[in-house]
């Protein structure tokens, strides 16, 4: 019944979509201008009618009603509540659900509260989403209906994937749609300017709040993916370069450009057509990204079931929106007039360098994750990897590093180097020093001694921007830039260290048995059969001490095993300390070799110096983002609350 | 170009001046994703290819194939295992050293990573074995139906 409900909640939703999407484009004529007055309603029911549908899948994960051919697919009777209910999105039609509910109730807000640009394009806007909208209607109708019944029912399910039965796997789909989606308000809201040629600084203020909401989100959403890899894959690393995780990085450099040249279109009414450009590509890249992991047309720890029909209904989507996109891009870049005027060696300057590199690194990932696709084309079949990605990445990012460090000391509209060279010398002489630091303890690989010596010099420049100015009257929006920056730092600082210092150690000892990693003494006291709700494990209990006299603490690395689906994961033990991470895995007992009498278990064990930094540094990024975000907001409160005011008084006064 | 800032040039030159620095810039990193992409992409191979025509020592490659019943051996290290590959037509040795997958067993399908040694050993430095019913190697889809029949009398 509930499922039944939820089918028609979503056709109706459809249905809306359709109306939005007519009503929205003859709304822009003459002849149709009464139906615009009909678009923000239906797009705040279409919101709440996806959103209805939403909360039918979750009900009958809840419940685990196994009559619907997705819950007895994905899901178990004998699961934790919570992972029950994430359950309803670990999977390719729940996730494609929660993907068109979270588009509908984006639609429904930006009706709801977006009063600022010519009503005509944001009829235009609501019109371009309900666009998009309905592909993934009919795609989730047509190709993968989530509410489809079973019959006869099963007994039980088939369980969840147990390395999504992790709470952080559990809020991380939903955190990295919600960015997702947030770029396709974007997309609408380019579309929307391009159709009605509004293209200039209140456009871009308008789009602004979205695009750095959505950029939040995909900023969260990595970091807490890369930290779910580092420590639920067991394997060490927290950045693979696996098509789904790229697949996430793309929109999101595409977002970071697409805020920055934002801010130029907003402050210098320049970038204009570029700015546009970017609203179509990032959009552009999370369809490209969702292709990637939906179609399961790339290997990936992430892909779910390989289906060619959803490949090509998903191929045929991206191919009309963003050709066209492009084509509409092509039609009316043309009538998009010159923007204002600015030297090389000035704000905007130093943005279009930003923007450049970003949009080439966006390149060079999206080259490599798809080469694999045209060589099997070809009839070779490759992989790509970190020794492609690594250096072609760092080869524009160093450069757009080093001018993040000058772009924001600059003026807009025109500035000279000598204005604020002299501000630059702390940072190059860190740089300089850290750079000598490094080499004097050696060892370090090219790439990871940049990046320290680089992350120390910005981590400095990041901050210059506060210099001499009143820290309690500094805009918001600056604090933002600076913490943003500062944890760009961070991040970096982390990510150097963790590849130039870690130290590895695999063995397999006995019990009593002590091994040494790094500065770290760690001895296996026990090993010992332990329980959960769905599996069994061999918990190992370690006893770590950093140093000779440090204090003994206990870590407690598992090798789990689930029984619906049979599947084993390593559940890693983190010991986290001020200056890093020292990380455990425990494998498998080890074949006893030569009459041996006690067993040995196999441990692996990393000392990883300022590894945390790593995401403490993409939250800081986040941070600043949305600092930028309330800054933003609350100014534009301020102004409507005053316009508000003053129209009263005019009332009042009868005017 | 502090002479854009001297000159005063017109804004249709200046967009004209962005759009060929943002272009050169973009076919630039396209043309050097290109040549990095030949030089570094891994090649999946397997076994009797790779005994036929073998990569260069030192060149990151993939090899698929199913694990050769009865090759499986560890190291007295506790955490080498040793273990050969075959697919039917060759076998090629290969070194591991690392914690298995589970569902890594003899007479399963296997996708190594790594390079070939010098002396005709696949040297792994990750495995990765059929985990999941809905995870396949995508290159072990490729892999004749009777294989992938044993596979699955294997792993069920």
């Amino acid at each position: 019944m509930i499922a039944e409900l939820g089918l028609a909640a979503l056709w109706l939703a459809a249905a809306l979509a359709a109306l939005q999407l007519v009503s929205g484009a003859l709304g822009l004529t003459e002849r149709g201008a009464v139906l615009g007055g009909a678009v923000r309603p239906v797009a705040v029911v279409q919101g709440g009618l996806a959103l209805l549908a939403f909360a039918c899948l979750i009900y009958v994960f809840s419940v685990t009603d196994l009559s619907v051919k997705l819950v007895a697919l994905n899901s178990h009777s004998m699961k934790p509540l919570v992972f029950k209910i994430a359950g309803a999105w670990g999977n390719h039609e729940g996730s494609m659900l929660l993907w068109v509910t979270v588009m509908g109730l984006g639609g429904a807000f930006v009706a709801l509260v977006e009063k600022r640009l010519p009503e005509r394009t944001m009829l235009a806007t609501l019109a371009g989403q309900a666009f998009v909208s309905l592909g993934f209607y009919a795609f989730l109708l047509f190709a993968s209906n989530p509410f489809e019944r079973l019959s006869p029912v099963p007994m039980e399910g088939n369980g969840l994937n147990p390395l999504l039965q992790d709470l952080g796997l559990a809020f991380h789909p939903p955190t990295l749609y919600l960015g997702y989606v947030g770029l396709s308000i974007a997309f609408s809201f380019a579309i929307g300017a391009l159709v009605t040629r509004e293209v200039g600084p209140a456009f871009a203020k308008a789009m602004r709040p979205w695009v750095l909401g959505a950029w939040i989100f995909l900023t969260v959403g990595i970091t807490a993916g890369s930290y779910w890899a580092y420590y639920e894959l067991g394997w060490g690393g927290w950045w693979f370069w696996d098509p789904v995780e790229n697949a996430s990085l793309m929109p999101w450099l595409a977002a970071t450009a697409l805020l920055h040249s934002c801010g130029v279109l907003a402050a210098r009414n320049a970038l204009r057509a570029w700015t546009i450009m970017l609203g179509v590509v990032a959009f552009s890249m999370s369809m490209i990204g969702t292709f990637l992991v939906r179609s399961g047309i790339l290997t990936s720890v992430h892909a779910f079931a390989v289906d060619p029909q959803r490949g090509t209904f998903i191929l045929a989507l991206l191919a009309i929106y963003i050709g066209g996109a492009l084509v509409l891009f092509g039609l009316r870049a043309a009538t998009v007039t010159e923007g204002e005027r600015f030297a090389f060696v000035s704000r905007e300057g130093a943005l279009v360098v930003n923007n450049v590199m970003l949009s080439a690194i966006l390149g060079i990932v999206l080259f490599g994750t798809l080469y694999p696709l045209f060589a099997e084309a070809m009839g070779a079949k490759v992989s790509v990897g970190p020794p492609y990605f690594n250096p072609m990445s760092a080869l524009f990012a160093v450069p757009m590093l080093v001018v993040l460090m000058v772009g924001p000391l600059l003026r807009w509209r025109r500035d000279k180097f000598g204005r604020v060279g002299r501000e630059l010398v702390i940072p190059a002489m860190l740089i300089v020093a850290a750079g000598i630091c490094v080499l004097v303890l050696g060892g370090v690989a090219l790439l990871p001694w940049i990046g320290l010596a680089l992350s120390v010099g910005l981590g400095w420049a990041s901050l210059l921007p506060l210099k001499g100015r009143n820290l309690r009257r500094t805009p918001l929006p600056i604090w933002g830039m600076v913490v943003a920056h500062f944890g760009i730092a961070v991040a970096l600082f982390g990510m150097s260290s963790e590849s130039a210092f870690s130290v590895e150690k695999l063995v397999a000892v006995r019990m009593g048995e002590v091994t040494q990693v790094g500065p770290w003494g760690v001895k296996l006291d026990t090993v010992e059969p332990v329980a959960g709700p769905n599996w069994t494990a061999m918990e190992a209990r370690l006893l770590v001490r950093y140093g000779i006299d440090g204090k003994v603490t206990r870590m407690l690395p598992q090798s789990r095993s689930f029984w619906a689906p049979p599947q084993q994961t390593s559940e890693s033990a983190l010991l986290t300390r001020w200056n890093g991470q020292l990380y455990a895995v425990l494998g498998g007992e080890a074949p006893k070799v030569d009459g041996e009498k006690q067993s040995r278990w196999q441990l692996r064990l990393w000392w990883k110096p300022f590894a945390p930094l790593i995401w403490i540094g993409g939250l800081l990024i986040a941070l600043g983002g949305l600092l930028a975000l309330l800054g933003r907001v609350a100014a534009d409160v301020r102004r409507i609350v005053a316009k508000d005011k003053i129209a009263y008084r005019r009332e009042k006064q009868g005017r | 170009m502090a002479t854009v800032a001297k000159s005063p040039i017109k804004a249709k030159h200046q967009r004209l001046v962005l759009l060929i620095v943002a272009l050169v810039v973009l076919i630039g990193a396209a043309l050097l994703a290109a040549w990095a992409l030949r030089n570094q992409a891994s090649y999946f191979y397997v076994p009797s290819e790779i005994v036929a025509r073998p990569p260069e020592p030192g060149r990151a490659v993939r090899l698929g194939g199913m694990v050769e019943k009865g090759s499986l051996k560890t190291a007295a290290d506790g955490v080498t295992i040793n273990f050969a590959v075959q697919d039917g037509k060759a076998r090629v040795p290969v070194t591991f050293k690392g914690i298995v997958p589970s569902l890594f067993v003899e007479g399963s399908g296997v996708v190594a990573e790594g390079k070939m040694g010098t002396d005709g050993t696949f040297v792994a430095d990750n495995l990765l074995a059929k985990h999941d019913e809905n995870y396949v190697p995508r290159e072990m889809q490729d892999m004749s139906r009777e294989q992938a029949q044993k596979v699955m009398q294997e792993t069920k």
